[in-house]
């Protein structure tokens, strides 16, 4: 790999970054897993969405830098597109589910019981 | 549109992003991102004729980093929650919280920021009693979430954009 | 220190790749279609998180375009799915 020729006090902040990062993203999509119910598991992405893609993008804008020699700042775009737009799928889906189970569709949980909350 | 002595933020954006995307600040990039951004904000500002206008930006700042706090806080508490679901799964639920916010601007910023902060979900919004629903992942206490939502969102964003 | 980084970097594409696998679980099993719309979701922003890892690694800035068209797409494919879902439905999950 080409980050030989980091400086260390600048490879040190993008390291731990990225670590962060990546256990906030892999915590994140666990929770698809783990959690038994659509309304559990709707707030576990987010997680991986916001602060482990803001602290991916910051590492990135570091390191691409380090390299290129100059302030490389376009990773921003990144982070504020999906700082405003992953709301908004989240919403929607809230939306859907929300419809969906005012309709047709009961039980749709595997754990079934207290898990499903009640539709406003 | 009354546009007179409101600063045309649109056109910013673009610009700004054009800028960005290609690294540079040289005079004909400044020249192509003004024709792209000119024609583009003025075809879509026919789409929403309503144009937000934003005081008070030390405070919308101050808002800024406390959104950015609490992200980082229940990052870190829904991160718990999720490794704890061997022993119990979390008690979710919805909350009603009647708003005294009333610009769309403002709410659609509050549903962002309680939508972007892990473990509260924008649920619903009536605009009929003003009352909006929030799904939330731990509810253990009612009362935190909206002291929260009501002192630490909604009455800057009130003086914000009202 | 630079050999840590290069550490860090092969831990979080690990992350990533896990995350890739746990969404995609989800995807395959979720029981209801906004469950897989989810997952499909954090599919997508692990997979454009490890391409901007891989972009670190190689140090190329063509990665940063993929990424921003991945994050562009991807958020129209699960806004027009959730949109549908919205609307009501065609198809029986």
């Amino acid at each position: 790999m080409n980050v030989a020729a980091m400086p260390p006090w600048l490879a040190l902040p993008a390291a731990i970054l990225l670590i962060a990062g990546g256990l906030l993203a892999l915590i994140g999509s666990l929770g698809l897993l783990r959690l038994n119910s659509f309304y559990a598991r709707i707030h576990a992405p987010t997680m991986g969405n916001t602060l482990g893609a803001g602290c991916v993008l910051i590492a990135s804008m570091l390191t691409s830098s380090a390299v290129a020699e100059r302030p490389v700042i376009h990773e921003l775009l990144i982070t504020v597109f999906l700082l405003l737009t992953s709301p908004v799928t989240t919403m929607l889906l809230m939306r859907a589910a929300l419809f969906r189970s005012d309709h047709e569709y009961q039980g749709e949980s595997e754990g079934e019981g207290e898990g499903e909350g009640e539709a406003p | 549109m009354m546009i007179r002595g409101t600063p045309r933020w649109l056109e910013i954006s673009l610009l700004a992003l054009w800028l960005v995307v290609n690294e540079s600040l040289a005079p004909h990039h400044w020249l192509l991102g003004l024709l792209f951004a000119a024609p583009i904000a003025y075809l879509t500002r026919k789409l929403r004729p309503r144009m937000a206008r934003p005081r008070r930006f030390g405070l919308a700042l101050l808002l800024c980093w406390h959104v950015l706090w609490d992200v980082v806080r229940s990052n870190l508490a829904v991160g718990g929650i999720i490794l704890g679901t061997i022993r119990q799964q979390p008690k979710i639920g919805f909350l009603q919280i009647p708003l005294e916010l009333r610009d769309p601007h403002g709410l659609a910023v509050l549903a962002i920021i309680i939508t972007a902060t892990p473990g509260t979900a924008f649920a619903n919004h009536d605009p009929n009693s003003n009352v909006l629903t929030l799904h939330v992942l731990d509810l253990q206490d009612e009362a935190t979430w909206l002291h929260t939502i009501k002192h630490r969102y909604e009455r800057p964003l009130m003086e914000i954009f009202e | 220190m630079t050999a840590f980084l290069d550490w860090a970097l092969h831990f979080a594409l690990a992350c990533f790749a896990a995350g890739m696998l746990c969404a995609a679980i989800r995807l395959l099993r979720g029981p209801s279609a906004q469950d897989r719309i989810l997952a499909l979701d954090t599919l997508y922003i692990n997979g454009m998180l490890s391409i901007l890892m891989l972009g670190i690694g190689i140090g190329s800035a063509i990665y940063f375009d993929i990424a921003l068209l991945i994050a562009l797409f991807g958020f129209v494919g699960s806004t027009a799915m959730a949109k549908f879902l919205l609307r009501g439905e065609v198809i029986e999950p």
